[in-house]
């Protein structure tokens, strides 16, 4: 199931020559999708980081009427099929849609953008960060923090010098994940986007195109491309656990 | 004993929430809430919104629509037989790992995970090179007359393929914990190993192993990327519901996309319902980020 696939795609890629395989991983076409993608996906990742932490924060520190629904509707994202997603997403970020027609008097359009694009990869990535940091957050003792504010450190300084340290590798991971989960997202982004070469085609749709062209090998390379770049963001979140496993003092 | 002490000495910290700069609280709950409605709850709304608003009739008359039923079916049947294999693999899988000490058994457990970090149309591609016309069984696969790609067995594949991990993620935490010590006493006891594993090893995991098979159906119910590359998309044959929804868009059928949508929207429901309660039950959280 899983070892004869991978196989079978290296043997695939491996029929090129080098300098073939390079000429079709780097075609205008291919490097404008990798950027498109990339790019967008590494600024909603770290736009995640940032909402997903604050999030955890919320749920783990405060109490508030409907905390609980809040808490098992953050893996939305995980249970919703991706086409519905995407359709939704669509609709709602349209010109006339509830969200989208806010934004659409200043000249801004969402849907069938690569801001689209980014709306849905912010969707389906949303719970990484959450889900990662929710539970170490739970586990930090307070106590630490009251030290630190008795001994006169201001809110500020309790927050950058304290908690966010120990945090820190936690947050990259859940941003890792969520980044990867980005990169390779198909359902939503190909219903959101108009899937325009140069402008917001994403690399995962790149391929599908080419499958559809019966390019066989056309998409072997663009999928290799993706799939060692998942091995290493797979590598370096293997690497992130492990650095955040050294402030477990368990 | 330190668990106790522990809980006995944060209890009177937990009474004294800083009252005096209770403002900043109410931004961050403000800010978080208001993230979350934009991406996730407007969103999720409006799918109800889009399939109801002219009324219960159009809804009615699109789910009893030809391709739409035949769509269903396939879904089902999708679930029916992927959920299965995927549990018993994910149970040996599980047992093989957490149970034994073997060289390179953390490189069994990433590459577990692989389809999870793999791009679901990376995912569908590998499977056409295998079983397509010009892959590695397609030759032999052709002489036979099975057709895998853009046919069922395909689909499954696929379907198979993106849920596999999930049972074996959320077992192999509970069996670590539980340790093999009631399982050796069972069999010291007299027990054969098919007694042990449904008398004692089976009751203990339940609980994880519910929660890996809930997140492995809605997993395979609502695939899109792997499924759309092998399936082909032939309206009542090969379209599973999330290629339904998809397909119906693109051609205009707004309102047909939302009516399907709708289902697929109460599933994921259904599942984080399911999930709460097991959730509360057993006190895990999600560990798929592990």
């Amino acid at each position: 199931m899983l070892i004869i696939p991978i196989t079978a795609m290296f043997f695939k890629a491996a029929t090129k020559s080098p300098s073939e395989f390079w000429q079709i991983a780097t075609s205008p076409i291919a490097l404008s999708a990798y950027s498109v993608t990339f790019v967008t996906a590494l600024v909603t990742a770290l736009l995640n980081g940032v909402f997903g932490t604050l999030i955890a924060w919320v749920l783990v520190r405060y109490d508030f009427p409907g905390k609980r629904f809040i808490d098992a509707t953050v893996d939305l994202p995980f249970a919703l099929p991706t086409a519905v997603a995407g359709l939704t997403l669509a609709t709602v970020y349209s010109d006339n849609g509830w969200i989208g027609s806010l934004f659409a008097p200043f000249g801004i359009k969402i849907s069938f953008t690569s801001l689209g694009v980014a709306v849905a990869m912010i969707f389906i990535s949303l719970p990484f960060v959450v889900r990662t940091v929710q539970p170490v957050l739970q586990e930090m003792e307070k106590e630490i923090e009251e030290a630190a504010w008795s001994l006169g450190a201001s809110q500020w300084q309790t927050f950058w010098k304290v908690i966010l340290p120990p945090l820190f590798p936690t947050i990259l991971t859940g941003v890792a994940l969520g980044f990867s989960r980005a990169v390779g997202e198909y359902g939503s982004t190909v219903i959101i986007s108009s899937n325009t070469p140069f402008k917001d085609l994403i690399a995962p749709v790149l391929i599908f195109q080419r499958l559809e062209q019966y390019d066989y090998s056309g998409a072997t390379v663009i999928g290799m491309v993706l799939l060692v770049i998942s091995l290493l963001i797979l590598l370096a979140i293997n690497f992130l656990q492990s650095w955040a496993r050294r402030y477990d003092t368990k | 004993m330190t668990l106790n002490e522990e809980a006995s000495f944060s209890k009177p910290h937990k009474q004294k929430p800083t009252k005096t700069k209770s403002f900043i609280p109410v931004i961050l709950i403000g800010i978080a809430l208001g993230y979350l409605a934009l991406m996730l709850y407007i969103p999720a709304v409006n799918v109800f919104y889009q399939a109801f608003k002219n009324g219960v009739g159009p809804f009615v008359s699109n789910l009893t629509r030809e391709d739409f039923l035949s769509a269903v079916k396939l879904t089902v049947l999708l679930a029916l037989i992927a959920v299965p294999v995927n549990t018993i693999f994910g149970l040996c899988a599980a047992w093989a790992i957490a149970r034994h000490k073997f060289p390179g058994r953390t490189l069994i457990l990433s590459i577990i995970d692989l389809p999870f970090s793999i791009s679901p149309v990376v995912a569908g591609l590998m499977i056409v090179l295998v079983y397509g016309r010009n892959g590695w069984f397609g030759g032999w696969l052709q002489e036979h007359g099975i057709k895998i790609i853009f046919a069922f067995p395909g689909m499954l594949l696929a379907t198979a393929f993106v849920s596999m991990p999930f049972v074996a993620r959320e077992v192999i935490p509970v069996l670590e914990e539980l340790g093999s010590d009631q399982e050796e006493a069972a069999q010291t006891l007299g027990a054969n190993s098919w007694q042990t594993f449904w008398r004692v090893t089976l009751p203990n995991i339940r609980w994880g192993l519910l929660y890996g098979l809930i997140l492995t159906n809605a997993r395979a119910m609502g695939e899109f990327g792997a499924v759309s590359v092998v399936s082909g998309n032939i309206a009542g044959k090969t379209q599973s519901l999330p290629l339904f929804v998809e397909d119906a868009y693109k051609q205009y059928e707004t309102e047909a996309a939302y009516s399907a949508a709708v289902i697929l929207a109460l599933l994921a429901v259904v599942t984080l319902v399911l999930k709460g309660i097991l959730e509360r039950k057993t006190g895990i959280k999600s560990t798929k980020t592990h």
